[in-house]
């Protein structure tokens, strides 16, 4: 089985969707669809296009704004912000590459190893959702004060040195250094990893297993060769959703960080919300926009894993 | 060499059971700091063992206000994102139409794309009509996002449905309408009430987006995000370990009731 086949949401299988063609009512879906799509179009894409055009407008806040195709606002935020930019994609796609390493396990004894315990282990993950997670966040801030039981153990297992020299801690902090929002982008986006994966675990038969056993393959082989390939598409879509909202958020760097790892979301709230320097603002979410669809794009393209939906 | 070989096999168990832990260590943490008695401001030291703060949960100006305000935005974002969004989803699924590709994607940009980048769209649209920023503009704004995820979460189920069942009520004289609300319905009702679910959570929980619609107006994140930067008062912990039993114990309860009624039919 390769990659490209592995995605395959019920599609045409099971009993057919309505195959029978209706006779009556050929407007029906258009009259199910017209609210939400209005909705979505008034709200989601019609914005994008007032973000558009605000990002190439001059103007003041006092005298008001024009649109004078001014793409300056651009290389403003490009050559003013590149290193927020630089430093978001790199927290998310480190943040994304833990949770995969976290998550896989998990993912894996609630499919697999969980036996009666599988619902319970369930309700623990999803349940955090129902809690605020601004609330989890600050909770971090205990967990990784400076001198508390976490940075004691840390230093003590000289890991501090470690990751003082690769640049990820300062001194004997952690709270305020990249590793604390590394940690608690991690923490917020796992569970985006943890039940896609569960979801494509959970479809694989359990009689492969047994196959690649009766064919003499160890454990660690059955893995590689069987379990992960098949356990693909949740790989690509609990990654996307962790990677899009990580590169996005501004609460664990502004929470656990400092000035020093500001990523891209805190420079697009600071502009809005603070310095009110709306043509800026407006670019760099664009940007981010931009960067991030081409990105996805180009990793789905290449993990064939194009029917996510 | 026994140790080991336990070891060797339970290796993904505990790898699993650590990340458990990774994943609740926040919650045992705001839960022991909600019975904490904190010197000054900042509850981010243990000081005493004291229930002051369970006794008085609304003792801080503002946050019952704010936490009844979040309900309120959420039970009405949920209202109106599972309309919405089960509608979208019959269409997609019973229907065949054109411009299918261009809803399904209309459906899942919003779930691509990051919340800053929808969040600041959004004021920009809100600022150029001159809309006052507020209770409508967070309502708003939660329908819109709430919508993709009770699409994704309806038409799960609707896929998975035996259209012959319709065919059946049908066969036996049953109008389209008598169908809908005593056959699709009942059938299409779990997976309505976990996209309900999933919007109230998302709703409620929500920060980034609400933070950049909602003007002056404090709902109860953004109470936890202002006093974040002057002290958090314990009783935000006890909000929110109270929060997580209530979700534990609707979640068992639910389930208890789903085996009940499994039973039963069966």
């Amino acid at each position: 089985m390769t990659l490209t086949e592995a995605p395959a949401p019920p599609a045409p299988a099971a009993p057919p969707p309505a195959a029978r063609p209706r006779r009556r009512g050929r407007l029906t879906p258009y009259w199910l669809l017209l609210p939400g799509i209005l909705w979505l179009v008034v709200f989601f894409a019609l914005p994008m296009v007032y973000q558009a055009s605000t990002s190439v407008q001059t103007g003041s806040l006092e005298e008001g704004y024009e649109v004078t195709w001014h793409v300056g606002a651009y290389w403003d935020a490009l050559s003013g912000y590149w290193p927020q930019f630089l430093r978001s994609v790199a927290y998310a796609a480190a943040a994304t590459a833990l949770c995969l390493l976290l998550g896989y396990p998990l993912a894996y004894l609630i499919a697999f190893r969980a036996g009666r315990w599988r619902n319970l282990i369930m309700i623990l993950v999803i349940a955090p959702f129902f809690t605020s997670f601004l609330i989890r966040t600050l909770a971090w801030k205990t967990i990784l004060a400076d001198g508390g039981p976490v940075v004691g153990a840390l230093h003590a297992l000289h890991v501090l040195d470690v990751t003082g020299w690769l640049g990820w801690t300062a001194g004997d902090r952690v709270l305020a250094t990249p590793l604390a929002v590394v940690c608690g982008l991690t923490y917020n986006f796992l569970p985006f990893m943890i039940l896609p994966l569960y979801t494509s675990l959970e479809r694989i038969d359990g009689r492969l297993h047994e196959a690649a056993g009766d064919l003499y393959a160890r454990p660690a082989t059955t893995f590689r060769k069987v379990t992960f390939p098949l356990s693909m598409p949740g790989v690509v879509s609990g990654t996307l959703l962790t990677f899009i909202p990580a590169t996005g958020d501004y609460v664990n760097a502004d929470l656990l960080g400092s000035a020093d790892t500001r990523m891209v979301g805190n420079v697009i709230q600071t502009q809005f919300l603070r310095v009110l320097d709306y043509p800026t603002a407006a670019a760099l979410s664009f940007i981010l926009m931009a960067a991030i669809l081409v990105m996805v794009t180009f990793y789905i393209r290449k993990s064939g894993t194009e029917d996510l939906v | 060499m026994a140790f080991v070989n336990w070891l060797k096999r339970n290796l993904v168990v505990i790898a699993g059971l650590l990340t458990l832990g990774y994943l609740l260590l926040p919650n045992v943490v705001v839960t022991v700091f909600s019975f904490n008695k904190p010197n000054g401001r900042f509850n981010y030291a243990w000081q005493r063992f004291s229930t002051d703060a369970w006794k008085d949960p609304c003792g801080v100006a503002g946050m019952c206000d704010s936490l009844g305000l979040s309900l309120q935005i959420a039970l009405w974002a949920t209202l109106g994102a599972t309309a919405l969004g089960t509608m979208i989803a019959f269409a997609l699924v019973r229907y065949r139409f054109r411009a299918r590709g261009a809803v399904n994607s209309l459906i899942f940009l919003p779930m691509a794309m990051p919340e800053v980048v929808m969040a600041a769209s959004l004021l920009t649209l809100f600022l150029n009509m001159g809309a006052r920023l507020g209770f409508w503009t967070i309502l708003i704004a939660h329908i819109m996002f709430c919508l993709s995820f009770v699409v994704i979460a309806v038409k799960a189920r609707v896929m998975s449905m035996d259209p012959r069942l319709e065919q059946a009520a049908q066969d036996l004289y049953a109008g389209p309408f008598q169908t809908f609300v005593r056959v699709t319905l009942p059938i299409a009702a779990p997976g309505i009430a976990a996209g309900a679910l999933l919007a109230f959570a998302l709703s409620f929980d929500d920060f980034i987006i609400t933070n950049f619609n909602a003007g002056s107006t404090v709902t109860f994140p953004m109470f936890v995000w202002g006093s974040a930067q002057r002290g958090t008062p314990v009783q935000i912990n006890v909000i929110g370990t109270a929060m997580f039993v209530v979700a534990v114990l609707f979640v068992l309860v639910s389930m208890a009731v789903g085996n009940r009624r499994k039973r039963r039919t069966a």
